[in-house]
């Protein structure tokens, strides 16, 4: 071999190696950070395709908080919570500060790690932006039942104390 | 009737750029000097028509006329009149006006300062730069303008700004944003220019990078500012957040840090010219993806105003051609693209394209991340999400062999080197490096994280290597104080850059390892410790604003006893757009941040507080901005100076490139 064409075959063993390992450690590291969104609906009965999440698996869930379903802890910032969009609720176990614009009848999309067949421990809750926004995947689920909400009034009180 | 001056002033620059994209373009091909001549007043012309529209666009918003649809839905009569002002960018069609005012801007600015250029080549830049604002023109008279009126039936007040927006971040972030982005339209059009003629020479390079260097500048400081707002705006206390959003901005700068390094390439040593064009173009459009993924409504978030299709499917189309169009102009002509310089293995040339394709493997890295979700729910597969893990398992990874390169970069010769040149200084810089970040890491913090060690390495091993570099270069002819003083603008600029780099790594390596964050009840008159800090919650007061209800809390902060700082976090109710607003108190130092948000109010009287201690985290800002000053420097070197005398310029310029 010659040493212009050694010098070309090293070039082109260098980027293969370097390709290739660049796109193992993504699809590496891209199974290891893909959540799957559910609706409440689909988490209970399954997507259309009959797949359902396994516990311990993380996912998204996206969905309305149910009315008068949000309780606390009253020693600590833990919050249960039920979110349903057109058929059954599931509940949500949290430890931390909800958004600002949480709010029970709300559109939320939580991440987390589903702890058994209904519950899912979060780590993340994402509520709407302001008034016009709702998380594109439960504005889809939910088109039919959506009604605009606004602050209750404790809410109001809080803001003028 | 001024709302339609500035209509009218849109549609004039509209048909001023047609003109500037034909006459000049046409006359070049011909060889018509008089058409030539055409580009730079056609130029100001649309420069000038663009100003004027944008004028008139804030007198509507300072003098509160909501029969201007655009007016009524983003403002509102009890808005201070700064806020006002800036409400003009603060949604989508405004701030399109705005992206297009920048783009004439540095289309203005390219006109003015290319007296040295022929007139061939800028006549035929100013083409290009013409064209792309046809497109924008296009879409904001057609889809998206804002002089619409409300007529007859007006409301009496506006709908109000965006709480989030309202911050004095805004008013200066998304100029400085759009500033890059579209100033890559300048590198974009250098390339297109030279693909048409098939000419590609380093003079060609010389000319384009200030222009690179200056939007790459701007992008730096937009991207920052981005971030420093998120981090006290939103209230998390997060400073990257990998959204798609953040994501759009930062592909275009990763494309953009590349083609820098590899027009310095294509200048000194005539070689990657094809490389370059595909950066330049990749580069622009980046940005213009990064503009459809924000303003297209296929991405849901503070910054996607309107999600109206038309819309969505005007910039994809722009898009397409825009790229498809350059491609296949980079695919006829690339082929006669042809690189002098030879170089061997171990080479600065080989060094730099090294850590370009690291800098590109971190590009496909956000680009995928960003990307996967939205095809993954288009081919039916469901929607998907992907976590930060994923950006930054491989950012790190990718950033080992990028720091490492960084470091010995500039310590090694173009053309050929040999590795023993530079074995010394890497064994000094590793013996220095290795304990300096152990020894850190050990005595400074309370757990040997292994993520930070690798960091602080990688930043010091930088910061070390050019340490040694700038040594070496001083003392090569002189002694150390005069060589010195001796040395380049764009030298200095490249040390500000690395280690600008450097100091940001070390805040996000600091700051991602050892920050604290405790969300916890507090009721008033309570206190809780964290790190060593007393948060003492004294109480809560009323403050409204101007447009909202607010109150505050106040947090005495001791430390062993004695007293820190006090702290007054806020949390606001904005009437008129009906949302609740955090605004975190925030006591900012050298080695850390003490950070307090208020949450949600408990029941009896307690509250849900966030209580943040975030080392270093101001390092990452300030390195940013220790990069951009890098920009400056590298632009006022005086060899970019243009000057009439180009022909005698070429060829002294060519020599100091050998000195350099």
């Amino acid at each position: 071999m010659n040493p212009r064409r050694k010098k070309r075959l090293t070039l082109v063993l260098a980027l293969v190696l370097g390709l290739g390992a660049t796109i193992g450690l993504m699809l590496y590291a891209l199974n290891q950070n893909m959540d799957l969104f559910y609706t409440p609906t689909e988490l209970v009965q399954g997507k259309p395709d009959g797949t359902k999440p396994e516990v311990g698996q993380r996912l998204r869930i996206g969905g309305m908080v149910v009315v008068g379903s949000v309780q606390r802890d009253p020693q600590s910032l833990i919050v249960r919570f039920d979110v349903a969009d057109v058929g059954p609720a599931v509940t949500i176990k949290y430890d931390g500060i909800l958004p600002d614009l949480f709010r029970e009848g709300q559109g939320i999309v939580a991440q987390g790690v589903l702890i058994d067949a209904t519950t899912i421990e979060a780590h993340e809750v994402l509520a709407k932006h302001d008034e016009e926004y709702m998380p594109p995947e439960v504005a889809e689920a939910m088109k039919k039942t959506h009604e605009p909400l606004q602050y209750s009034e404790e809410q109001m009180q809080g803001s003028v104390q | 009737m001024i709302a339609e001056l500035g209509h009218f002033s849109l549609i004039v620059a509209l048909g001023l750029s047609i003109l500037a994209s034909i006459y000049p373009l046409y006359g070049a091909s011909v060889g018509n000097q008089s058409m030539m001549r055409m580009a730079r007043p056609l130029t100001f012309g649309v420069f000038g028509m663009l100003l004027l529209s944008f004028i008139v666009l804030c007198w509507a918003f300072y003098t509160n006329d909501f029969t201007v649809t655009y007016v009524a839905s983003n403002s509102n009569s009890l808005l201070p009149w700064y806020y006002r002002i800036t409400a003009v960018w603060g949604a989508h069609e405004g701030s399109l006006l705005l992206w297009v005012l920048i783009q004439a801007t540095w289309a203005a600015a390219v006109a003015m300062f290319s007296r040295g250029m022929p007139l061939e080549s800028v006549s035929r830049v100013l083409a290009v730069m013409g064209m792309i604002s046809v497109g924008f023109l296009l879409f904001i008279i057609v889809t998206s303008n804002p002089f619409l009126r409300t007529l007859p039936f007006f409301p009496v007040d506006g709908r109000d700004l965006n709480p989030l927006l309202q911050d004095p971040g805004l008013i200066i972030h998304p100029p400085m944003l759009y500033m890059g982005y579209v100033g890559f339209s300048v590198a974009f059009a250098f390339a297109i220019a030279s693909l048409m003629t098939g000419r590609l020479d380093t003079a060609w390079a010389r000319w384009s990078r200030p222009w690179t260097i200056a939007a790459w500048s701007f992008l730096t400081l937009g991207i920052a500012l981005g971030s420093w707002w998120a981090y006290y705006e939103l209230g998390w206390g997060g400073w990257w957040f990998w959204d798609p959003v953040e994501n759009a901005s930062f592909m275009p700068w990763l494309a953009g840090t590349a083609l820098m390094h590899s027009l310095s390439v294509t200048e000194k040593r005539g070689t990657f010219k094809a490389w370059t064009v595909l950066l330049a173009i990749s580069a622009f459009s980046l940005s213009l993806l990064g503009t459809f993924l924000v303003r297209s409504g296929v991405l849901v978030s503070v910054h996607a105003f309107a999600s109206d299709p038309a819309r969505g499917m005007f910039i994809l189309g722009f898009l397409v051609v825009v790229i498809g169009g350059s491609l296949l102009l980079y695919a006829l002509r690339g082929g006669q693209i042809r690189a002098r310089g030879n170089y061997s293995l171990f080479s600065r040339e080989n060094l730099l394209l090294a850590n370009n394709l690291l800098l590109v493997a971190g590009l496909l890295v956000v680009l995928i991340g960003t990307l996967l979700p939205l095809i993954h729910k288009q081919i039916g597969l469901g929607s998907v999400s992907i976590g930060v893990p994923f950006f930054n398992t491989l950012f790190t990874w990718l950033m080992i062999p990028f720091a490492f390169i960084l470091g010995i970069g500039p310590m090694v010769r173009w053309k050929r080197d040999n590795i023993s040149n530079i074995t010394k200084p890497m064994i000094i810089s590793a013996a220095i490096t290795l304990p300096f970040s152990f020894l850190a890491i050990m005595l400074f913090t309370d757990s040997m994280e292994p993520m930070a060690i690798l960091g602080l390495v990688m930043a010091v091993w930088i910061v070390v290597m050019h340490g040694f570099e700038l040594y070496q270069r001083a003392t090569h002819r002189h002694t150390f104080m005069k060589g010195l003083g001796k040395l380049g603008r764009s030298h200095w600029a490249m040390m500000l850059g690395h280690i600008g780099l450097a100091v940001s790594v070390i805040g996000m390596t600091l700051v991602s390892n050892y920050d604290i964050e405790r969300d916890v009840r507090l009721a008033p008159g309570e206190t809780i410790q964290v790190q060593g800090y007393d948060f003492n919650f004294a109480g809560l007061r009323d403050a409204d604003g101007p447009n909202y209800d607010g109150y505050i809390a106040d947090f005495n902060i001791t430390r062993n006893g004695k007293h820190e700082t006090t702290l007054h976090a806020e949390k606001r109710f904005y009437t008129t757009a009906g949302s609740m607003m955090t605004e975190a108190a925030i006591d900012s130092g050298v080695t850390r941040d003490l950070y307090v948000a208020m949450g949600e109010r408990l029941d009896d009287g307690a509250w849900a507080v966030r209580i943040y201690f975030k080392p270093f985290v101001n390092w990452i800002w300030f390195g940013s901005v220790l990069m951009a000053l890098g920009g400056v420097m590298a632009i006022s070197d005086k060899r970019y100076r243009f000057r009439k005398k180009a022909k005698v310029g070429n060829a002294k310029a060519a020599k100091q490139a050998e000195v350099n």
